[in-house]
């Protein structure tokens, strides 16, 4: 594998976002946008309701949580998506570039791009509405690792699926994440989802992060059984994601697809 | 020594067979020209030797080594042109350039942009993007990509397709000028039989995925009694069965 092949990947990324205000302000426009309105949310169910009860510390704190995780899965699949729209496949794979060194071009790519982001909100949701997702000490590093790695496995798995489909199921950058939100309990607790749905929730990895991030904030602890769920659960989304992908690339190899993608 | 070997090639598609057990070489030095109708195989071929599309069955030698196996330190040496791969439109030029510079492993990239912007007569587009450029200009873009690398086999598909006939000439010089001071060897296919009996040194004619003819194409046309290369070309397209049957007799 060759490092300087997957940051030749990066570097691409970097040429047009240096060209492009555009997608500049996109990485900070949908954050902000979101950040704000749970913010004020927040502030209201605190006016209105228990003002015992941490909304700031919880809505808050889980919206900025569950936007480093679709940063990083839009940050591989949109990437990916520039190679599509440009149709630059042919001209990518034709040189001695990798599946693995492309998809770590990518990854460097999503990081670049979360940094900028997360950094953003994370100051503005001081400045807002005085939370710092810092006072979650040192359960902030586990949680962060776990949602890394699932938005890595989300990427992959939804950058393989596009693969697979055809360039005109892009849509699904969007809508499989979408998903993630309501069925993890990124803003309640997923007792309240219907039973059939808590055993979906119990195979997400997030599930464990924003139930922990209530559990920090309320109790101030979080049980390590919960964390090694997660791990697991992490680690087998990883390996299945990849394996998808795998073998979207090797249909892909033998069926003679990549002609798809210059016109479909 | 071949460049290029390849034996028994098959791409069989569910229920179409693209590509029926084709075998030729490439030597060092050598322009080879791969003619036939659309749908011959030609694109298919291509896209195999490049790594793009798995063969159902045969091999793929490039410069002694497998390509099965050994795809990214043989592709190093590899590089290819196609006008329906044109290289992304929202970078400019010299950020094509080193992006392809880059993957390709080219010793002082920056260096080697340079030369190539010069050389294909691009540096009024430097810091143009790709998608302003007229056909002509993306072919040159293309070409000069497809050298960054001094490849030691190139593969054009159509280099000069859609394009005036002064680029097309430019090109054609090009093309001639690398062979001359390389020991490349290039497989080219086009539908231009003037281009093709200009460059290339030996030609095969294959359709409905399989070799039909093989020989110098400013003598083929004569050996199968058509007045020139197009005549012959016109032929393979519409009585493919016809010649097959005159070869095997």
């Amino acid at each position: 594998m060759s490092i300087r092949r997957a940051w030749t990947i990066f570097l691409r990324q970097l040429f047009l976002l240096r060209r492009s205000p555009y997608r500049l302000f996109a990485l900070l426009y949908w954050p902000v946008m979101e950040l704000f309105l749970w913010g004020v949310l927040s502030m209201y169910f605190h006016r209105t309701g228990n003002d015992q009860f941490p909304f700031i510390s919880i809505l808050v704190g889980a919206v900025i949580l569950y936007n480093f995780l679709i940063r990083i899965q839009h940050g591989i699949t949109i990437s990916f998506l520039e190679d599509v729209w440009v149709r630059n496949f042919i001209n990518l794979f034709a040189s001695p570039l990798t599946l693995v060194e492309y998809i770590l071009g990518l990854l460097f790519t999503s990081l670049f791009q979360m940094t900028i982001s997360m950094s953003f909100m994370a100051l503005l949701a001081w400045l807002l509405f005085s939370y710092n997702i810092f006072h979650l000490g040192f359960w902030l590093i586990p949680f962060v690792i776990v949602l890394f790695l699932f938005g890595l496995a989300l990427g992959i798995l939804v950058t393989g699926i596009i693969l697979r489909l055809g360039p005109s199921s892009e849509i699904l950058t969007w809508a499989i994440p979408a998903i993630i939100s309501p069925l993890s309990g990124v803003f309640y607790p997923t007792d309240l989802l219907p039973p059939y749905l808590q055993f979906f929730s119990k195979l997400l990895p997030p599930t464990y992060v924003f139930e922990g991030l209530r559990s920090v904030v309320l109790r101030g602890t979080f049980d390590s059984q919960q964390l090694v769920y997660a791990v697991i659960f992490t680690g087998l989304w990883l390996l299945a994601s990849s394996f998808f992908m795998y073998r979207a690339y090797r249909t892909v190899l033998e069926r003679g697809v990549f002609t798809r993608f210059l016109s479909d | 020594m071949n460049i290029l070997e390849i034996k028994n090639l098959v791409k069989t598609y569910e229920n179409l067979e693209a590509v029926r057990g084709i075998s030729f070489a490439i030597r060092e030095g050598e322009i080879l020209g791969l003619l036939g109708p659309n749908g011959a195989g030609k694109t298919s071929t291509i896209s195999m030797i490049l790594g793009l599309l798995l063969p159902t069955s045969g091999s793929i030698t490039i410069f002694d080594k497998d390509l099965s196996t050994r795809r990214s330190e043989i592709l190093e040496e590899v590089n290819f042109a196609a006008t329906y791969a044109q290289l992304p439109g929202n970078l400019t030029i010299w950020q094509n350039l080193f992006v392809f510079a880059k993957l390709y492993g080219v010793k002082e990239p920056r260096k080697k942009v340079e030369e190539a912007i010069v050389e294909f007569d691009l540096r009024q587009f430097r810091n143009t993007r790709g998608s302003f450029l007229s056909s002509g200009e993306q072919s040159r873009l293309n070409l000069a990509k497809a050298l960054l690398n001094n490849p030691r086999l190139l593969l054009l598909d159509e280099p000069t397709a859609s394009i005036d006939p002064s680029t097309a000439q430019t090109i054609r010089l090009q093309i001639k000028e690398y062979i001359k001071t390389t020991k490349a060897g290039i497989l080219l296919t086009s539908h231009n039989m003037y281009e093709v009996e200009e460059v290339c040194d030996r030609v095969l004619f294959i359709s409905h995925g399989k070799i039909l003819l093989e020989g110098d194409p400013r003598k083929l046309p004569a050996e199968h009694g058509k007045k020139n290369l197009e005549e012959l070309f016109i032929t393979v397209a519409r009585e493919p069965l016809a010649l097959q049957n005159q070869n095997e007799s």
